[in-house]
């Protein structure tokens, strides 16, 4: 199948800004779909609100557009009722980790089979550039207009400590990388994370005077390096890439199958 | 054929969706070949397709999912 074949081409042009890198996310994710050769009437995605949420009104899924932060619960309905189907879940950084933050850390924690694909641009664009809890400090918001005091959440490490199986980080300058990571995150049995950097040239790039999707692409580029290289070892200040987490642990769909099964066999006896 | 080397891939067209296209220039920065350019009206528009290595990174990057990079092998 193209591509194309996966989309919902009468809602195309889509809404996000020139440049967006929600867009690229996009992309990526429809080939490692393609490549894995899914079908897509196996695939549920469930996603919140804001700017990233809008990606499930564009594939040609099952999809689910509901509340600020609670996809990933929509997510775990979903699959625990029809554990055969495949769940993905695109989410912004506030939505994921603010609004969202418990859902999340319970879902890693859980190690239920979905794969959480985390678009962080860093800022909340569709409401109009307020700051995140990946913004970090001295970053430039319409609710920091003198700069932000609060540090940062480190995906990853958010997502190790909870107790996802399958930990990852690309950008949308590394689109090849990002596509196989999805791919593996997709195939894993458990909770997967795949934290993309995707570039808000609207609010964040404008207020911060990091040009526009261009630069902010280059500056993945320059600012990013892959875990385990050289480049890293030598400058640790740089944003760490690749597979930070990929190990096996009981699958909560599997184990709660097995309490039926014990439940089961009680009431027999 | 050359389909067994790598990376050696002949283009048959570079088709750009300008309905879909909005102009950020990504395509045309990161291009390793410089085979695109933005028109005046600011879509994206191919001007030395000979120079093309058909390595598709317009195509994977685009956020509009705007291109698509058609090669000798892609003809089923």
């Amino acid at each position: 199948m193209a591509v194309k074949d996966y989309l919902r081409e009468r809602f195309f042009p889509h809404m996000w800004c020139p440049g967006c890198g929600h867009g690229t996310v996009l992309n990526a994710l429809l080939r490692a779909v393609e490549e894995l050769q899914l079908n897509k009437n196996d695939i549920v995605m469930t996603s919140g609100i804001g700017c990233s949420a809008r990606i499930s009104g564009y594939v040609d899924f099952h999809s689910l557009h509901t509340l600020h932060g609670r996809a990933l619960a929509f997510a775990t309905g979903v699959k625990l009722s029809k554990p055969d189907l495949k769940l993905l879940v695109p989410m912004g950084d506030g939505d994921a980790l603010a609004i969202g933050g418990n859902h999340f850390i319970h879902a890693c924690r859980r190690n239920i089979d979905i794969t959480a694909i985390i678009m962080n641009n860093r800022i909340y664009g569709m409401t109009g550039g307020q700051f995140s809890p990946l913004s970090g400090p001295d970053k430039k918001a319409t609710t920091a207009p003198y700069l932000t005091i609060d540090a940062e959440f480190d995906i990853v490490e958010v997502s190790k400590a909870a107790g996802a199986t399958f930990v990852a980080r690309s950008t949308t300058y590394h689109v090849k990388e990002a596509t196989e990571m999805l791919k593996k995150a997709i195939s894993h049995k458990g909770f997967s994370v795949v934290e993309i950097l995707s570039q808000c040239p609207t609010h964040y790039g404008r207020k911060n005077r990091e040009g526009d999707a261009v630069q902010m692409m280059t500056g993945y580029r320059d600012n990013t390096a892959k875990l385990g290289s050289k480049a890293l070892a030598d400058n640790p200040s740089l944003i760490p890439r690749g597979i930070f987490v990929d190990q096996a642990r009981p699958e909560y769909c599997q184990e709660y199958d097995n309490i039926i099964a014990k439940a089961s066999r009680n009431r027999a006896a | 054929m050359e389909h067994t080397v790598r990376g050696k891939k002949k283009l048959k067209e570079l088709v750009i969706n300008r309905d879909w296209c909005k102009g950020c220039g990504i395509c045309v920065s990161f291009c390793p070949k410089k085979v695109l350019e933005l028109d005046s009206k600011d879509k994206a528009i191919v001007v030395r397709p000979e120079d093309c290595i058909s390595c598709k990174l317009c195509e994977l990057r685009c956020p509009d999912l705007a291109i698509e990079v058609l090669t000798e092998e892609d003809n089923d």
